[in-house]
């Protein structure tokens, strides 16, 4: 595929170094003449010195026979425009923006952009993976459908210790998908499968069901009544 | 009207003035304080510290009631993006913005935005000048 990433910042290189080692044809463009010159020494004249927003210098890289044009640059309005320009000027098929405020994803979304990556919120969810008194992290958001796949850490003062799953009044819509137990190889869960404290439970849920799925995993009720307090 | 102008510059204190004397209710946005010096004393509308990219801010500069939006910051991207915004998000009915790069202009121009490109408007004066 011919890919343009647009931004020689530290993403933008180890982005199209990973993009060329799988065999893509690559071309950076980058506004900073002296960031230019080290990715060319580095990783051969990849990158073109120049305003990736412009239309004169899309149209100097051929942006009209390319086949995606991911735009990672530390500034979303930029990315915003290079992208639209790509799409509109050049109808470039696909067109990724890396976003830093997460709130510009709807807007992106709303103003044409294929997919947004947003770094701040990656960092953070990565961040909260680390944190072990987390109770819930989200993994991967499946947006097209609504749902979430999340990790519920299972504390040892939760009801749900000691059960079977099909005891567990769990919010109709929502999955188990796996279950991890400290000492033992992740398994996918039967509903028969007997959840300890500390396991980690991968579940598949929508948004508004989410907090419901919560309190079932992680507080504390009575199997006749399931309504939970937190 | 009530009308936000996002960019306190040479020419969104002067269009605030303007407006203002014209009797609008008018509402400027800009990422730095220092800026609002340019406003004239005797200026009626409000003055706020905030970044027209953020919606929270948009928000407190009163978007969602807004007649018309003017984007006049320094950046071209900023402007184009901070107008789909208010266009497209916040439905205000009147958007402006303001592009220096003639060839963006036009492709922006082109997708439905209301643009204005300085660069190209001072050139055609100047040529008017030179040439009448």
């Amino acid at each position: 595929m011919y890919i343009i990433v647009v931004g020689g910042g530290r993403l933008g290189y180890y982005l199209s170094k990973a993009l060329l080692h799988e065999g893509h044809e690559v071309v950076i463009v980058e506004k900073n003449a002296s960031f230019c010159q080290i990715i060319n020494d580095e990783l051969g004249g990849v990158c073109v010195h120049g305003d990736g927003c412009e239309t004169v210098t899309l149209a100097e890289v051929g942006t009209s026979r390319a086949d995606m044009l991911i735009a990672v640059t530390g500034d979303d309005e930029d990315n915003l425009v290079a992208c639209q320009v790509a799409k509109h000027k050049f109808e470039v098929p696909r067109t990724i923006a890396r976003i830093r405020n997460p709130q510009n994803e709807i807007v992106f979304k709303e103003l044409g952009i294929d997919v947004t990556v947003s770094s701040t919120s990656v960092i953070l969810e990565h961040i909260q993976e680390e944190v072990p008194t987390h109770p819930l992290t989200h993994l991967l958001s499946i947006r097209d459908q609504g749902l979430e796949v999340v990790e519920i850490r299972i504390p040892a003062e939760s009801s749900a210790v000691g059960k079977r799953i099909k005891e567990l009044p769990l919010p109709m819509g929502t999955r188990l998908a796996l279950v991890i137990h400290q000492t033992q190889k992740p398994k996918v869960p039967s509903a028969d499968t007997t959840i300890r404290a500390e396991d980690r439970v991968i579940a598949i849920t929508s948004s508004e069901l989410e907090e419901e799925l919560r309190n079932t995993l992680r507080g504390t009720w009575t199997a006749t009544s399931p309504e939970t307090e937190g | 009207m009530k009308i936000v102008i996002m960019g306190c510059g040479r020419v969104g204190a002067r269009l605030a003035a303007l407006l203002d004397g014209d009797g609008h209710s008018v509402t400027l946005l800009d990422t730095d304080a220092y800026s609002f010096r340019r406003l004239p004393p005797d200026f009626k509308g409000t003055a706020l510290v905030g970044n027209g990219l953020d919606q929270e801010a948009l928000k407190r500069a009163g978007i969602e009631e807004a007649d018309a939006f003017v984007a006049v910051t320094q950046g071209d991207n900023r402007n184009v993006m901070a107008t789909q915004i208010a266009k497209r998000i916040f439905k205000v009915p009147k958007v402006v913005c303001r592009i220096y790069d003639p060839l963006r202009q036009e492709l922006y121009s082109n997708l439905g935005l209301e643009t204005l490109s300085p660069t190209t408007i001072f050139a055609q004066m100047l040529r008017e000048r030179l040439e009448g």
